[in-house]
């Protein structure tokens, strides 16, 4: 290895141990009446709050299913009719930005805040 | 010609069975895209020893083949998208003669990440897979690492060897 390699390797990793600091800051600070919005190939298809456990089957094209579970406050897939199973492996989610995704089914979950809450915080 | 064709098929051979290998690797931690990237040995020695053109053919091949054979549609997507930003970084990396190979290495695994992470974020329209980004920047890395010390002993041994069977 060159020095030039340790400094690029250094700043690679320097930039994704800030970026994963804030990314996990901003999602502990930020996440207020949690929901996992659901979107199916960019549209929405529904939104549920993290607070009420349920069970939603996420239909998308060609009979694709997403057996969607939220319980105890986080969210996770428990069924999948795609073959890899990316997302029903991936662990559950609670914090803001946080997805699970499903290429094949083209569905993507992601946790956003309910309200616009960062009025609350700020005035407080 | 014949004897190019044969090589270039053994290499595409080597580096399809290590793709299969690699997808008999589980790595499960919860985050999707993490890759060792045996198939990018391959890639780096055919890069060094033979040239850009070669490295681009067999990547392209490999891609198409392991995604027909042990992948789907989406798969083999992102496989594209990250092979080929990926090589074009390594490419550019090797003109500049700022880095060794295993410098090279690290920057084409971690812009494999990157360029997955497009097309994925492209396909289900949604950038919030950013998300992942900061943990592939760093298994890019140590993976990037291993395999580049790897392909530098590689390029090493095998340089001289290729030369002297003037296939190319």
């Amino acid at each position: 290895m060159k020095k030039n390699d340790v400094i690029m390797i250094g700043i690679i990793v320097v930039i994704a141990l800030v970026a994963l600091c804030l990314v996990n800051l901003y999602g502990k600070w930020n996440t207020k009446d949690a929901q996992a919005v659901v979107t199916i190939d960019g549209t929405e298809y529904g939104r549920y709050p993290l607070s009420e456990d349920r069970t939603v089957k996420i239909e998308s094209e060609n009979n694709g299913y997403n057996l969607l579970i939220i319980e105890k406050g986080d969210a996770r897939i428990e069924e999948a009719s795609c073959p890899d199973k990316i997302c029903v492996r991936h662990k559950p989610i609670d914090k803001t930005g946080e997805t699970l995704v499903c290429l094949p089914n083209k569905v993507v979950v992601e946790i956003e805040n309910g309200e616009e809450a960062d009025v609350d915080a700020s005035t407080n | 010609m014949a004897k190019k064709t044969a090589y270039m098929g053994m290499l595409v051979a080597l580096a399809f069975i290590f793709s299969y290998i690699e997808s008999l690797i589980p790595i499960n931690v919860g985050i999707p895209g993490i890759k060792i990237g045996l198939a990018n040995m391959v890639t780096i020695v055919t890069l060094y020893t033979i040239g850009v053109v070669p490295a681009v053919v067999l990547s392209l091949v490999r891609i198409v083949l392991t995604g027909f054979t042990f992948g789907n549609l989406a798969m083999m997507m992102y496989s594209l998208g990250g092979g080929m930003l990926s090589l074009l970084v390594m490419v550019i990396a090797r003109k500049t003669k700022l880095f060794s190979i295993t410098g090279v290495s690290v920057l084409g695994a971690v812009f494999h990440n990157i360029g997955q992470i497009i097309v994925a974020a492209i396909v289900v329209e949604n950038s919030s897979l950013f998300y992942y980004l900061p943990v592939l920047l760093v298994s890019g890395v140590v993976f990037g690492v291993v395999i580049g010390m790897v392909g530098a002993v590689l390029v090493k041994r095998l340089s001289g060897f290729i030369q002297k069977q003037d296939i190319f």
